[in-house]
Parts: structure tokens; C-alpha cells; sequence
């Protein structure tokens, strides 16, 4: 499987930190290496705050990494500027959480979805229309939409028109920043429906953050577990919720809600509260909230490490080849 | 002409103040038909009359009908306090807009700048500037616009910085959007409205600025028929020729009310909390 996957994008040991007041510094994301293949889902799970929307960010280059590097077809883009950082831009686009905030409310639908291709010279003015029908029936939502303005629509097809506006410029990474938590359920399953058919249409690799486990896991190809800055456990999607191993992703995995869930075993929640990013334990970042951290997980952050084809964790409990301690 | 009369249903405040505002505007550019006489005619023998049948106003100390001054007052009134106040609108917007976008040390500079504006008081620096500058009605304009551009750069930078940190913003960014691109389409859309009421609510305070520049003789010179000067000339008459100060004080008091007036229904029509599209901007476009 790994043979016929094409690597994209590659976040090497990416830290991003963020000055504080009284001289501290807010740690969003600490030493993230993540991988993006063609054609491929990387969803990205974890708490508010963990760090997640920072990391994506820097991978839109809206913010620079602190340290490490992120290769695109190796080429590092976090150090790009002016004109080539532009250019590069065309590869690489976003969707933006909340539908209501991520249009110019002056602005009509037409012109938000081609503002890209004529920012890029792609296209005429005199074009406009017509390219933005063809977008909007790509997205599913009726060509006539391209004269309207976005706050006479729904949540739902603002967010096909974020989407249509993503497409325009034929990426090659979309990074949905929660793109469907603003949405309420039955509409996000059908948006989540069109993101997997233009996903095999167009062969555009994703980026997909989500705080819904069992989204997440339905969508994405490979699934990251991120916490207080930190990747704790990559996986297949598939493999999500039986062959987890992290505590921390067994944790959540039993905190998820499902109306066929059995109501007789206790719903379990995470122990307090996570600590704050602005002044990181040693050691592994979970252990305080740990059930089963270990006399060294106080001193030693745990390295993330394959322990099988395809599934990275970074914990104690797990050696080097894999058998638990 | 269907929406024109739905707009007129809907801002009736605005409606009637608006055509006040137009009126006043007539007054100034039509003057050479109101006037009765000319304004700088002056016929000693005349010298001070009261208001009557042939002055309808009465006449000042040099024998000037004092109703054609008046009249040809709103033109130099009008036409200066319009002026200042496009200048500061552009001049604030324009330096907000930098200072709130790109941050830094041109941030720190034109703010303290306008820290160190706004910590005197506005007319006295004024009267400085005029001072310094020597009188006239160009100096006058450009004294006041030196102390109130300030007010306009606050609160455009505040705008901005509220602006940048949306989500379009960051969107515009990763379409690819050059700096200019977004500082024209984005973020000078959404700063307009609010300053476009500022500055309509400011006309009326400029007229009283620029009258009393002129009163205080740092402003227009005589002869010029101007309502701050005017009232100055008739200061030494107030007890024997009272209408030397009551019509020109009359002439400011409804110019500054009308103007006041629209600035606060427009502000009704233009409000730029209102993103939902009842307002006159989105009725435009729509």
C-alpha cells in the first residue's frame, strides 16, 4: 500500500511558539511530523487548544514555523516570501470553520469563487459568471447562487460555496479547518458525502481537523491524535476504534456518544483538566491525566515511533518493536 | 423609482434631512441669485440699519447688506469645513489604515504622533498652527486638519485590527490575494460606512471650528463675507445693531444642527453593524 502512495506535503519536526505575557511562551505545537499522500485524508483529532488549527495554518503558510521545516514536494515552503510564497499559494488551499466569518459580506458569491483564479490571472472578469456556475453545480448547489450574496444562504451552502472557492484553483492539498462543526448533523454528513466524491474525482489530497472522533475516522485515510501540541498516535482511520493503543486515544474513543451505544457501561471521561500550554511538564504531556503513566513518563518525553505499517505512537508502553511493557 | 420610494418610506428621518442638507447646500452654490446686493458693496451712508424692506437683514457698520453676506457666508463656510473634512477623512483613513494593517514600527510612529496630537487641546494647537502659519481661510483649514485627523486614524486603525484577524481576511490570503488587493477590496469596504458617518457628523463641529478660527481672526480676513468673521465685526455693535450677531449665529446654528442631523440619520441608514442587508449600502448593491 505504501508503495503506490505519492508524498505531497511533509511537516518535519514543526514548532510553533507563541510569546506570552510576563516573558512566557504559549507552546501550540511542539516537534509535528505529519505526512500528506495524494489522493489522501490526514485527519487530525484532539481538544480545543491542542494546536491543531496552528498546524494547519502553518501547513497554508498563514503562519510561520518556529522551528522545522515543511516540504512540499521537497521544497520547503515555511521560509517562502513575497512573490514565490504567492505563487506557491495556488497549491494549497483552505476551508474555514465557521461559513458565516470566511466571506467578505460585501462581496457575491460569483466574485468570492473567482477572486482566486483572478487574483491569479486565470481568467477574465467577463468570465466570471460562467466559471462560478460551473463550481456551483460541482458543489452541488444551483448555478443561479452565483449572484447572491453569502448571507442570504445557509450554513450549509456557504460552506459548498468555502468549498467551491477551495476547488477553483485545482490544489493539490484542502485543509478543511472543522469545516463541518459549525454544521448540524444531517447536513454535514451530506457535505462530508461531497468532500469523498471530489476527493476521488480529483485525486486532491486533505487535511481534515475535526474534534468528532467518529467523523474523523469515516473520512480519513490516516487519522493523528494531537494533545497539548503534540502528535500522540497516528493511525489508519479503519483501525481507529479497534487498534488504537494510545491511553490517551482510548480515552476518547470512550468518551464518544452514539445512539447505538450500549447505556450500560459508564461513559468514561478524561480525569481533569488538560495543563496549560504556556508552561509544559517535562516528560510525557498526558501524564498527569495518564491511567497508566509510568515512573518515566515524568522525565522522558516519548518519541513517536512505528510500531506498525502505518501506525506511529509516541508512549512509553510501547518499546521499540511494538510489545507492550 | 419604486426603491428610491421604498428607501424614502423606510429613512424618513433621513429623507427630510437630507433634502434639508440639500437646501443649505443650494443656498451656497445658488448665492449670486438669492443675494439682494452685492456683498462686498460698500455704501457708508447706509452704515447700520435695521432689518427692513430693502436690507432684509440690515446693513453692517460699512453700509454691506447684511443678507447677501450671510448668503455668500455659506459658500465660504460651506466649502471650507467640506474641504477640511475630506482632507482629515482621507488623511486619517489613509494612515489607519497603515498603522492597523501593517503594525510595527509605522504603527508606533503615526500613533504616537497622534498621541501627541490629541494631548493638547484641539483649538489652541490649532490657533498655534494658524499663528505660526499667518491668517487666512487656506491656513485656517490647514491648522484644523493638522489636530483632527487623529480621531479618523484611531478609529479606522481599531477598525483594522478587528478586520485582520477574520477569517476573509485569512481566506483572501490563501487565494492569494496581494496586500493591495486586500487592503482595496477588503478592508476599505468594510471601514467606509462607519467613517463616512464620522465625517458626516463632523461637518457641522469643522463649520464651528473654521467660524471661530476666523472670530478669533486666525481664519478668514476682511472683507470676506464669512459667518466667524462677520460676528467678530458685529461684537463692538452687540447692544445698538444686535442683528449684526443674531444673523450670521442664526446662519451657523441651523447650518450645524442640519448637518449634525444627517450625520446621526445616516448613521441610522449606514449602520455598519447591520450585516444582514436592511441598510442603504446592501439596498445599492442588491
Amino acid at each position: 500500500m505504501s508503495e503506490t502512495r505519492e508524498l505531497i506535503l511533509e511537516a518535519k519536526h514543526v514548532t510553533k511558539r507563541y510569546p506570552a505575557s510576563g516573558d512566557r511562551m504559549l507552546t501550540a505545537c511542539q516537534d509535528v511530523s505529519l505526512k500528506f499522500y495524494k489522493g489522501k485524508t490526514l485527519g487530525i483529532v484532539g481538544e480545543s487548544g491542542c494546536g491543531k488549527s496552528t498546524f494547519m495554518r502553518m501547513v497554508v503558510s498563514l503562519e510561520q514555523p518556529d522551528e522545522g521545516e515543511i516540504l512540499f514536494h521537497g521544497r520547503d515552503i515555511s521560509r517562502l516570501k513575497g512573490r514565490e510564497l504567492r505563487q506557491h499559494r495556488q497549491k494549497i488551499q483552505m476551508v474555514f470553520q465557521d461559513p458565516a466569518e470566511a466571506f467578505s459580506p460585501k462581496m457575491k458569491v460569483m466574485d468570492i469563487i473567482c477572486e482566486p483564479l483572478l487574483n491569479f490571472k486565470r481568467i477574465r472578469k467577463s468570465e466570471k459568471e460562467a466559471v462560478a456556475r460551473k463550481y456551483l453545480e460541482m458543489v452541488e448547489l444551483p448555478g443561479d447562487f452565483a449572484l447572491r450574496y453569502p448571507h442570504s444562504m445557509s450554513g450549509g451552502q456557504r460552506q459548498r460555496v468555502g468549498i467551491a472557492r477551495a476547488l477553483v484553483l485545482e490544489p493539490e492539498l484542502i485543509v478543511y479547518d472543522e469545516a463541518t462543526s459549525a454544521l448540524d448533523v444531517s447536513v454535514q454528513k451530506t457535505i462530508v458525502e461531497l468532500l469523498v466524491k471530489l476527493q476521488k474525482e480529483k485525486d486532491i489530497a486533505y487535511g481534515f481537523i475535526c474534534h468528532d472522533m467518529a467523523l474523523v475516522q469515516s473520512l480519513s485515510h490516516q487519522v493523528a491524535v494531537m494533545y497539548l501540541g503534540s502528535i500522540m498516535e497516528v493511525l489508519p482511520g479503519e483501525k481507529v476504534a479497534s487498534g488504537c493503543r494510545h491511553p490517551y486515544t482510548k480515552a476518547m474513543i470512550d468518551a464518544v456518544f452514539d445512539l447505538r451505544m450500549d447505556f450500560d457501561k459508564p461513559i468514561k471521561s478524561i480525569e481533569s483538566e488538560a495543563p496549560s500550554p504556556l508552561d509544559l511538564p517535562a516528560g510525557c504531556p498526558f501524564q498527569n491525566r495518564c491511567p497508566r503513566c509510568m515512573e518515566i513518563c515524568r522525565r522522558e518525553k516519548p518519541a513517536l515511533r512505528q510500531i506498525e505499517e502505518d501506525h506511529q505512537i509516541a508512549c512509553h508502553l510501547y518499546g521499540q518493536q511494538g510489545e507492550q511493557r | 423609482m419604486e426603491k428610491l420610494k421604498n428607501f424614502v418610506r423606510k429613512n424618513p428621518a433621513f429623507t427630510v434631512f437630507f433634502l434639508l442638507t440639500l437646501g443649505v447646500i443650494a443656498i451656497a452654490v445658488f448665492a449670486p441669485v438669492l443675494a439682494t446686493h452685492d456683498p462686498y458693496e460698500a455704501v457708508l451712508a447706509d452704515a447700520v440699519q435695521p432689518p427692513g424692506p430693502e436690507h432684509w437683514f440690515g446693513t453692517d457698520r460699512m453700509g454691506r447688506d447684511l443678507y447677501s453676506r450671510v448668503i455668500y457666508g455659506a459658500r465660504t463656510s460651506l466649502a471650507a469645513s467640506l474641504a477640511l473634512v475630506c482632507i482629515i477623512m482621507t488623511a486619517g483613513t489613509l494612515l489607519g489604515i497603515l498603522a492597523g494593517w501593517f503594525g510595527g514600527i509605522l504603527d508606533a510612529v503615526i500613533m504616537r504622533i497622534s498621541d501627541m496630537m490629541i494631548s493638547f487641546p484641539g483649538m489652541v494647537l490649532a490657533l498655534a498652527v494658524a499663528g505660526i502659519l499667518g491668517a487666512s481661510m487656506t491656513n485656517a483649514v490647514i491648522a484644523i486638519a493638522v489636530v483632527s485627523w487623529t480621531k479618523y486614524a484611531r478609529l479606522v486603525r481599531s477598525l483594522v485590527l478587528k478586520i485582520r484577524e477574520r477569517d476573509y481576511i485569512a481566506a483572501a490570503r490563501v487565494t492569494g490575494s496581494t496586500s493591495s488587493h486586500i487592503l482595496w477590496k477588503y478592508l476599505l469596504p468594510n471601514v467606509l460606512p462607519t467613517i463616512l458617518i464620522t465625517g458626516a457628523t463632523d461637518i457641522g463641529s469643522m463649520i464651528m471650528e473654521i467660524a471661530a478660527l476666523s472670530f478669533l481672526g486666525f481664519g478668514a480676513k476682511a472683507p470676506t463675507a464669512e459667518w466667524g468673521l462677520m460676528l467678530n465685526e458685529g461684537r463692538a455693535y452687540l447692544t445698538a445693531a444686535p442683528w449684526l450677531m443674531i444673523f450670521p449665529g442664526l446662519a451657523i446654528f441651523i447650518t450645524v444642527v442640519v448637518f449634525n442631523l444627517l450625520g446621526d440619520s445616516l448613521r441610522d441608514v449606514l449602520d455598519p453593524r447591520d450585516e444582514q442587508g436592511n441598510g442603504f449600502g446592501r439596498k445599492e448593491n442588491e
